[in-house]
């Protein structure tokens, strides 16, 4: 078994529940023990860096400071790194103990206004992705797969935060990444060759500005039906939103009407480990997935075009 | 007691604004050994060297100091005026007080009193100065031009007409190099092959000039005016002198190999002559894909060719070359694009380069001229140009501008317009930069006569949509997103240094930067010269250029290296290493570090003994004193930078 710390962050106890439920329900079939931060906060990724860059810094270096004083967020024999499936917390924390390992000033405030001095430059903080396509890796995935979703193509979707700097990620190629990819050719489905894997999905403009949103969605979705996809794979909370709730807007966009199931790569690890969908979480989402279900079980193929 | 003159130079007002130059002068005069101290708006002028002329004869001075700007500046300039007064030019020390102190420094007093340290420096060193005297060598009368590009064809061609003989070594077994590959050329849109043609057949015919194609350069030996270069000649499997170039064995033979000429957008065989106009037009043997080399079997070409020139065992040769100057005209690559995953990463077939587009649009090229895509063959209606790939940007490619792509572009925009009617062309740029005569008129006419569309943006993505590219960048100057759905995108890629360009520096002992682009001596006042005597450059193998800037250079590279053979000795540099025999053990540290190989082992005769010592070729020293800091005996000693002298130096600053 591989410890982790875990940092659950705001949207996996709130919208993004059934990533939680998926994470916890593959976490033992894949030999990963979760034990979750104690007295961890908001990260700071949402409202606090649009308003203030040293509260975001601050809220992010604390929870970083309470994972160092556990044994499993510092690698060693006991512990392997600091989980983060939220991809807007990790690049949050990552972003923050990059800033602060770098910048004595910072480091000076930061001490002051939460009064205690930075000590999380030691802790890995690491995404989900790279801790499953990388601590694992694809082969100790595959053997675990009991259910092989074969004739399932699927699009890895990874964003933007996930990748992006990369001076803090760094864990793949940010213009033709491959690690989400890997992952869903271990469940036995086919990763799909597509051209929309980093385009931007417009989550930060879901609720301001829904004709951009529809716009950039319909492309996204667009690309990954045209590519064959029967399904979208995310590892991130806010895409999953947006890519799951705006699709009648974005039909409208793009001039044609979608319902191509979108599930977290947790998810789509699930099934493929012959976990019930009831604990996946499977049937929150609001584009159906009903349709894949049946594929999987039949092992047909479908469209995620309406007919 | 030397009689030293101190001459201080306000250089305008470089030095005066920020020393204080009657400080200086009032300092100067009770320096020991001083007895004339006098200062000059521009000491470097002719007025101003003429009063150091004077001031030599009047005071009879026998050392001068002048304290103006960096002796790289004009230390042969002064020495120059003071040998003209009857001085050992060896008698004179530059205080620099313009690079050195008043250009970075901002404090008036300070820089005043750091003004005088450096004068007293000089002052100290220069009364321990001796008279040096220079020697001469030989020249041999012969240039060794390495790269057959337009560069190297024109500095042949410049010495060989000034009555000198080349050797003109080329790698590939045609000369050409990049403008053979081009259609037309800016910014008179004139065909490149009608302008280098001839110029290729002029060289391979001119009496003075030796070619050696499919050769490389494999060492280099010796010294200004007396190298020896040893060239690798390939085997072309074909006895030139029997090849007519007829054709026959390159139709026949059954091997198809993506042609190097045409950058992967059209065939070769494995028997081939590069292009139609290639110079000399002998077929050579690709080995590598050749069948009878693979397997042992095949020979068609040998059967079909009636001259009976096919010559399997011919070998390859070494040849060594006594020249007295080098030219390097190596040229250019292309920036390889499959770093930018957003692109492509190089497999999306119809984003091309500028170069393999030059290539689809001339007459001579797989498509006979037609602009036809890659992937289909189909003729593009939108064509989408990208400037600045790889160019200017310091994290994915190189940081410099490639100087020729504003203005390949704009003619690429251009031909496009002319050759598919009513296509749709876009520009994505970051700048246009048309410094050049004509240029930017050329470009404008881009703009205005041919319609085509410039987008200041850089582009975010180029993805397949089908069988359609969609180019997404942003437009900077409406502040919005831009799409273009495209038939074909040309990126004008970087220009980065040949292949083996830096390997080639090492074997000539030439300074490259971080880039891999040869250095020059100056880069305002010597660009066609090294800082290694005799080797000089053209072309794009010290920086990006086009035709005109390379045609230049390379014609400016023949008189440097034309000068150096008109000579019939040079003199040698009188600041070298010398060897103190008595004292040197033998031990060959100096022969290890020395990076000219001007150090050598040989036996002294004396006391009936005989004592294996070094020995120093003031030909081939440069006076760098690396020899002299590894020496453990304090055998060496560098002319003019003796121990005594530096030392000397070093107390006068603590004084």
């Amino acid at each position: 078994m591989r410890p982790y710390a875990y940092y659950p962050g705001c949207s996996l106890q709130g919208t993004a529940k059934e990533y939680e439920a998926s994470l916890r329900a593959i976490a033992g079939p894949l030999g990963i023990e979760l034990h979750e931060l104690p007295g961890w906060t908001c990260c700071g990724s949402s409202a606090a860096h649009a308003t203030s860059h040293l509260l975001a810094i601050a809220l992010a270096g604390r929870n970083l400071n309470l994972a160092a004083r556990t044994s499993f967020a510092v690698p060693s024999s006991r512990g392997a790194g600091l989980l983060v499936p939220c991809a807007a917390c990790y690049s949050r924390l990552r972003g923050a103990q990059v800033a602060l390992d770098a910048d004595g000033a910072l480091r000076e405030q930061f001490a002051e206004v939460t009064g205690e001095p930075w000590s999380g430059g030691a802790v890995a903080v690491k995404s989900l992705v790279e801790v499953l396509a990388q601590d694992l890796g694809p082969a100790e995935v595959a053997a675990c797969i009991v259910r092989p979703l074969s004739g399932i193509k699927v699009a890895s979707y990874y964003g933007c935060l996930l990748l992006r700097p990369t001076t803090i990620t760094g864990f793949d190629d940010p213009e033709t990444p491959s690690t989400l990819d890997s992952l869903v050719a271990a469940t036995g489905a086919s990763p799909v060759a597509w051209s929309h894997k980093t385009e931007c999905c417009g989550a930060g403009l879901s609720i301001s500005k829904r004709d951009v949103v529809g716009r950039l969605v319909g492309d996204i979705l667009s690309a990954a039906v045209d590519a064959g996809a029967h399904a979208i794979v995310t590892a991130c909370p806010m895409c999953h939103a947006n890519l799951d709730t705006r699709q009648d807007i974005a039909g409208k966009a793009a001039g044609r009407s979608f319902r191509l199931p979108v599930l977290y790569i947790t998810q789509l690890l699930g099934l493929a480990l012959g976990i019930a969908p009831r604990q996946l979480s499977l049937r929150s989402h609001l584009t159906s997935v009903g349709s894949l279900l049946a594929a999987i079980e039949a092992g047909a193929a479908l469209t995620g075009e309406a007919t | 007691m030397p009689r030293i003159g101190v001459f201080v130079c306000h250089c305008g007002s470089n030095i005066a604004a920020t020393v204080d130059i009657a400080r200086v002068m009032a300092a100067a005069e009770v320096m020991p050994g001083v007895v004339h101290v006098t200062d000059s708006k521009y000491t470097c002028s002719e007025p101003g060297q003429a009063a150091v002329r004077a001031a030599i004869r009047e005071h009879s001075l026998d050392r001068v100091v002048v304290a103006a700007c960096s002796p790289r500046m004009h230390e042969a300039t002064f020495r120059a005026a003071v040998a003209a007064a009857g001085l050992n030019p060896y008698l004179l020390e530059i205080a620099n007080l313009r690079e050195h102190c008043a250009w970075v420094h901002r404090d008036r007093v300070e820089a005043t009193a750091k003004a005088i340290d450096l004068v007293r420096m000089a002052v100290v060193k220069v009364a321990r100065h001796v008279p040096l005297t220079t020697s001469r060598i030989p020249v041999t009368k012969r240039a060794v031009v390495i790269g057959g590009g337009i560069a190297g064809i024109q500095a042949a061609l410049d010495v060989a007409d000034s009555g000198h003989p080349v050797v003109l070594v080329e790698r590939t077994p045609s000369l050409g190099g990049r403008m053979a590959q081009l259609d037309k050329t800016f910014p008179t849109l004139d065909c490149a092959a009608c302008i280098l043609t001839p110029k290729m057949v002029e060289a391979a015919n001119h009496p003075l000039i030796s070619l050696m194609t499919y050769s490389e350069v494999v060492k280099v030996e010796g010294f200004v005016g007396n190298f020896r270069v040893t060239v690798h000649r390939k085997a072309r499997s074909v006895d030139t002198d029997k090849c007519t170039g007829c054709g026959t064995c390159y139709e026949r033979c059954p091997v198809k190999v993506a042609s190097e000429f045409d950058l992967g957008t059209g065939y070769r065989k494995a028997i081939y002559v590069p292009f139609p106009q290639a110079v000399p037009n002998k077929a050579t043997i690709d080995k590598d894909n050749c069948i009878y080399y693979q397997r042992g079997r095949c020979r068609i070409c040998e059967r079909v060719c009636e001259a009976g020139a096919i010559c399997f065992d011919q070998p390859d040769e070494e040849i060594v070359i006594e020249a007295g100057a080098i030219v390097a005209a190596t040229g250019f690559d292309q920036f390889d694009h499959a770093v930018y995953g957003e692109y492509g990463q190089g497999r999306l077939p119809d984003v091309i380069t500028g170069l393999q587009y030059e290539r689809l649009v001339n007459a001579s090229g797989p498509t006979q001229g037609k602009i036809l895509r890659p992937s289909d063959g189909r003729e593009p209606r939108t064509i989408v140009f990208l400037s600045c790939v790889g160019s200017r940007d310091e994290h994915k490619g190189v940081p410099y501008c490639s100087a020729a792509c504003c203005m390949y572009t704009a003619k690429h925009a251009m031909l496009a317009r002319e050759r598919v009617p009513g296509a749709r062309v876009f520009v994505f740029y970051i700048d246009v930069r048309t410094g050049g005569k004509g240029y930017e008129e050329f470009y404008r006419r881009a703009v205005t006569e041919y319609g085509v569309n410039y987008l200041r943006g850089r582009v975010s993505r180029i993805y397949q949509r089908g069988d359609r590219l969609v180019v997404a960048g942003e437009d900077t100057l409406l502040g919005a997103q831009a799409k273009v759905e495209a038939d074909l995108v040309v990126l004008a890629t970087a220009m980065v240094p040949a292949a083996g360009a830096s390997e080639l520096a090492q074997t000539l002992g030439i300074g490259y930067d971080e880039h891999g682009f040869y250095t020059e001596a100056h880069p305002k006042l010597r660009p066609a010269e090294t800082n290694a005597a005799g080797i000089f450059l053209a072309g794009a193998c010290q920086g990006p250029k086009d035709i005109p800037q390379t045609v230049a250079q390379a014609s400016a590279a023949a008189v440097k290296a034309t000068q150096l053979l008109n000579r019939q000795s040079i003199e040698t540099s009188a600041i070298v290493a010398t060897v103190d025999a008595a004292k040197c053990s033998g031990c060959q540290w100096c022969v290890a570090v020395c990076p000219y190989g001007a150090i050598s082992l040989v036996d002294r005769q004396g006391h009936g003994a005989v004592k294996s010592v070094v020995s120093v070729n003031p030909g081939l020293c440069q006076g760098c004193g690396a020899c002299v800091v590894a020496c453990r005996d304090g055998a060496l000693h560098l002319l003019g930078y003796t121990d005594e002298q530096l030392l000397a130096e070093v107390e006068a600053v603590w004084q």
